[in-house]
């Protein structure tokens, strides 16, 4: 055995065995905890995955593909106008950073050939907050509130953020990259109100498949509680609808696929969920089997789920074993230490939220079963929003691809601007919303 | 002798292209050389800010997403 190339595989081995040979099965906390993971991933899968993830999947499949990135990206150009480039830049994490490791690059682009640091830093904050699937998992697990928080406090600070940085540089020459940005060829163009049609329609399926039922079993929202499926089949139908006038499927098939959905609905009229896997999978079938746009968007989607699946998967289990699956339920960490660090409103909760959260590492969406579980542990409400916003912004690892594009100091300033803000924020929405 | 470059930061996507672009290579069955680009400076020197994507000879011809076999080899003709 040669020890100067095997050590380190020899240390993880004792570790295992150590590990395992200590491990604590059957005292009440352990197994407790291990349960209580099995729970939380059981919830997830029958709450979560058919309605929730895979309609989200596919709407961010179709933003990667129809949405034209290049023209989001001459508004962050070097000639662009400065006021605008904040604006598009808070917002325009939905649409071009569908994967969190296109964050980085993009950011590095804008402070280097395009708008400058101010805006590059208004999109390295907001991006990771405001990607469609962080937004559409966080309102629906941890509530609307805290989802639309995150979303409109990741946009407001990420402004703020950008301009005190332009401001505290503002004298400060770069080099700028010589190199032309390159962009993407747009995609096959459509005119903007198909494209807008064919969103609204995959947006209206999520939105009304997802429902909630409302605690009066009356007015408004129960009324459209106890039709949602009937309003969800319109969106779905529409849908149907454009992808054959739009994009070119047979209609025989989105037909066949139609009426085996519409059958299922008939047969089994209390479990919807069985048509609107139908649909799913009548989706899949027919855009996989397709060619040209079709085929990508599907390729697209089919991407994000691979990337995505396991890696929350993973983090459901981990968040499950550590902090419990449900408010009163304990995993391995104690309530009264996350009550004690995190819970209420203080300033020092939320200071620390925002802290570990910065310098911590979430795999993409990770950070929703984490801040579930933290809250049924005991976090309050605004250092839940806390984490939430400065967690997937910053981890150690993204700060160190930060400083080697933008230097030491003006990455510590970023930081320290982003625990500040999160901070705040947090105190903020706990004030109103605790 | 063709020189394919692939620029990303290490995300699956950029594996899948680099597979894909050596795929299309070992098809047509020219010379080439091939090589990852992660460092993001080394990547912005490109000017490319969407990852992936796909230079050959030092030209971009690919940028911000993962192309088929098929297209890669009429980027390499």
């Amino acid at each position: 055995m040669n020890w100067k190339t095997e050590w380190k595989k020899l240390v993880i081995v004792i570790g295992i065995f150590i590990g395992s040979f200590y491990l604590p099965v059957g005292t009440p906390r352990f197994d407790k905890a291990i349960t209580e993971s099995l729970h939380l991933v059981k919830w997830y899968a029958r709450e979560h995955v058919l309605l929730c993830l895979v309609p989200a999947f596919f709407i961010a499949g179709a933003i990667a593909v129809f949405v034209s990135q290049a023209s989001v990206m001459k508004y962050l150009g070097a000639k662009a106008n400065k006021i605008l480039a904040y604006g598009v830049a808070s917002v325009s994490g939905t649409l071009l950073a569908v994967c969190s490791c296109t964050v980085l690059p993009l950011f590095a682009g804008i402070y280097r050939m395009g708008a400058g640091l101010g805006p590059a830093t208004t999109f390295l904050y907001s991006g990771p907050a405001i990607n469609v699937l962080a937004i559409i998992l966080t309102a629906r697990i941890l509530g609307f509130e805290i989802g639309v928080a995150r979303a409109v406090g990741a946009v407001v600070f990420s402004i703020v953020i950008g301009l005190i940085m332009h401001f505290i540089y503002r004298k400060e020459g770069f080099e700028r990259t010589a190199a032309q940005a390159a962009m993407p060829d747009p995609e096959v163009e459509r005119p903007l109100w198909q494209s807008v049609l064919y969103f609204a329609a995959m947006i209206g399926v999520l939105v009304f498949a997802n429902w909630g039922k409302p605690v009066q079993e009356a007015g408004l929202w129960y009324a459209i509680y106890t039709s949602k499926w009937i309003i969800a089949a319109v969106f779905g139908i529409a849908l149907a609808v454009f992808l054959v006038l739009w994009f070119g499927l047979a209609w025989w098939k989105i037909l066949l696929g139609a009426v085996t959905v519409a059958v299922l609905a008939v047969l089994y009229p209390d479990k919807p969920i069985a048509s609107f896997t139908a649909a799913a999978l009548a989706i899949s079938v027919i855009t996989s089997t397709a060619k040209g746009p079709t085929k990508d968007w599907f390729d697209a989607s089919w991407g994000f789920a691979k990337q995505i699946l396991p890696l929350l998967l993973f983090g459901v289990l981990i968040a499950g074993a550590l902090l419990g699956s449900e408010p009163g339920a304990e995993g391995l960490i104690p309530n009264k230490w996350v009550q004690g660090a995190v819970g209420g409103n203080s300033f020092f909760a939320n200071f620390f939220a925002s802290f570990a959260g910065a310098f911590m590492y979430f795999a993409t969406l990770t950070e929703v079963p984490i801040v579930q579980g933290l809250m049924a542990s005991g976090m309050g409400k605004g250092p839940a929003l806390a984490l939430l916003l400065a967690g997937p912004a910053l981890s150690l690892p993204s700060m160190l691809v930060v400083k080697s594009v933008i230097g030491t100091q003006k990455t510590i300033v970023y930081v320290s601007l982003v625990i500040v803000m999160s901070t705040i924020s947090g105190m903020i929405f706990g004030v109103f919303w605790g | 002798m063709k020189k394919i470059q692939i620029l990303g930061t290490g995300c699956p996507k950029c594996k899948k292209l680099m597979e894909n672009a050596e795929t299309a290579a070992k098809a047509m069955g020219i010379e080439y050389t091939i090589e990852k680009i992660t460092g993001i400076n080394d990547i912005m020197k490109f000017g490319v800010m969407m990852t992936p994507a796909l230079a050959v000879d030092g030209e971009v011809k690919l940028v911000g997403k993962v192309s088929g076999p098929e297209e890669i080899k009429k980027l390499l003709a």
